[in-house]
């Protein structure tokens, strides 16, 4: 099979698991919202190099942004998402000069210090964003002014995953672009980029602004669906997760956010219901076995398994 | 009439080491022109002046007459002066037909489009294509440029430069560190840039100098100390003492 076939497979699986699995809706809302997250960070490690340990940032501001539209009277879902995910921007593209320059480990410091500002600012002026109790009152119209938000996350899930379809594909025309493969460049080697012309701290501006955007749409989809925020969506762990998640998934492919978010929440949920204190061990431990091993030798041991098994299922059948 | 690419007093210091000193250099449009000197003479510190890397300490940087001292890298290489590397700057994970690519869509003004994908920019395809088989890359247009064998990779160097579209272009050392029997490859490809295109050739291999040059000039100790067609230089004693003699010996 083409990749192109492998794409087809992962979308049609992606739309007829909530149909297989209705007792789920709930968890997959949440691997969707998390998929997109990880998405935006793939935009930014995966094509143009730059690491993050305060992505959160973005997401908390989408999530705010959209938490309070909603309470102060703009129920409708799709324009807040917009609105929030704007917001998320605004705030990306002005940090988005901090991380220009540097080694990744400046890059890791000043994200993560964005973020832990932004957390304590959202905590100070709790009269807005509620502080540690949370911002109460976040009630959602209905879906294009027809599905309600259910209690069993029927409206929630089709929301989500049709925004991160649609996000999805948005960001798979961007990478393949002109703009896309001069990002790579900046990547893997900044000298060689700006001595073709390519102007590197603008096109790193842009893609930071863009993925900013797109957590910041992650951040609106989990605020509009559970129509709740707390200071958790800024929390230092998020940022830390969604890292884990890429990794696990693997970056610079656009799929390895979505696998990543998927593998993630459904260990945590197994996990958490067999283990339910020391589910982050094996979290953990897979965490470390990917990072050291490495991806590409387990998935081509993967795929010895595989092919050992479909000879042996050939010799079994005579043709 | 004026100068492809000129300096005016370029000076850079580190620190109590001055690595350029009050380096005035023509080169003529379409000119065959190379720099030699001894190891530590300055010549990457000048070619990190002349395209931006470096910004120097006082002078400037002409190109076809307009002062581009204050441009970055990215400004300069897209008015017209580009480069190669003497250590292979290579993108290791995209193919030459991506690298080429690149250089073609950022001179036509192409990167900053997000929307069109680089597959339905079929012109600019086509160009890196054509330019990659004149460099005798054509069959490896999808490998990885990391693992193309070393001689290939310093033509993918001099086919990112040209791609680019350069009124000058610098050569820092193209043949460094290839094989004997493949050098002929990097010659021939010197031997026929576009004759529109002024090279400026940074070079420690004399038979290359003197095969390609029709102006040399010599640099020491971080000053022009020579100027003028081969046989002058080759000719003059000064010269012998301090870079020729010195290359015999090592």
């Amino acid at each position: 099979m083409t990749s192109r076939h492998w794409e087809w497979v992962f979308w049609i699986a992606a739309i007829a698991i909530p149909l297989l699995f209705p007792s789920k809706l709930l968890l997959i809302n949440e691997i969707a919202i998390l998929a997109l997250f990880a998405l935006s960070l793939d935009l930014l490690l995966g094509y143009a190099g730059i690491v993050s340990l305060g992505h959160a940032a973005f997401f908390g501001v989408g999530a705010y942004a959209a938490g309070l539209l909603a309470k102060h009277g703009l129920t409708e879902p799709v324009s807040g998402l917009l609105l929030a995910s704007a917001a998320a921007a605004v705030i990306g593209f002005l940090s988005s000069f901090l991380v220009l320059r540097g080694s990744d480990l400046t890059r890791l410091m000043v994200t993560m210090g964005v973020a832990l500002m932004l957390l304590e600012v959202a905590n100070r002026f709790d009269t807005i964003t509620g502080g540690a109790d949370g911002l109460q009152g976040v009630t959602m119209g209905p879906l294009l002014g027809l599905f309600r938000f259910d209690l069993y996350g029927r409206t929630a899930c089709a929301y989500s995953l049709t925004t991160l379809l649609v996000l999805f594909l948005v960001a798979r025309r961007i990478v393949r672009s002109p703009f896309g493969l001069s990002l790579r460049a900046i990547k893997g080697n900044r000298l060689r980029a700006t001595a073709v012309g390519v102007p590197a701290d603008a096109r790193l501006v842009t893609v930071y602004t863009i993925a900013a955007a797109y957590a910041g749409a992650a951040g609106a989809l989990l605020a509009q669906t559970t129509q709740f925020v707390s200071l958790d969506v800024l929390d230092f762990h998020r940022s830390a997760d969604v890292l884990l998640v890429l990794v696990l998934g693997g970056s610079g492919y656009l799929y390895g956010g979505l696998i990543g978010a998927a593998i993630f929440k459904l260990m945590q949920d197994g996990l958490a219901a067999w283990t339910p204190q020391y589910w982050q061990f094996w979290i953990g431990l897979v965490l470390v076995l990917i990072v050291m091993i490495g991806r590409e030798r387990l998935s081509a041991g993967a795929r010895r398994i595989w092919a050992r098994l479909a000879r042996q299922h050939a010799g079994e059948q005579p043709s | 009439m004026t100068a492809a690419l000129e300096t005016v007093g370029l000076r850079k210091s580190f620190g109590a080491l001055a690595a350029t000193r009050d380096v005035s250099l023509r080169v003529e449009a379409g000119a065959r022109h190379a720099l030699i000197g001894p190891n530590g003479a300055g010549k990457t510190t000048l070619i990190n002046l002349l395209t931006g890397v470096l910004r120097p300490d006082g002078g400037r940087v002409l190109l076809d007459g307009a002062d581009v001292t204050g441009l970055p890298p990215q400004g300069r290489a897209r008015r017209g002066i580009t480069r190669t590397f003497q250590i292979n700057q290579l993108f290791a994970d995209m193919t030459p037909l991506e690298t080429v690519a690149l250089a073609v869509s950022e001179r036509r003004g192409l990167g900053r489009r997000w929307w069109h994908p680089l597959a339905a920019h079929t012109d600019v395809l086509d160009e890196a294509t054509a330019l990659l088989q004149r460099f005798g890359l054509g069959d490896s247009l999808r490998t990885r440029a990391g693992t193309l064998p070393y001689g290939k990779q310093r033509l993918l160097e001099i086919a990112i430069a040209i791609a680019g579209g350069p009124r000058v272009l610098l050569l820092d050392e193209p043949a460094a560190g290839v094989p004997e029997d493949e050098r002929h490859e990097i010659l021939a490809i010197v031997a026929a840039l576009p004759e529109d295109v002024a090279v400026l050739l940074i070079e420690h291999d004399m038979d290359l100098v003197f095969s390609f040059a029709r102006r040399i000039s010599v640099l020491v100790d971080g000053a022009l100390f020579v100027e003028g067609t081969p046989q002058d230089v080759a000719r003059d004693p000064r010269v012998r003492e301090v870079y020729l003699g010195e290359a015999a010996h090592g």
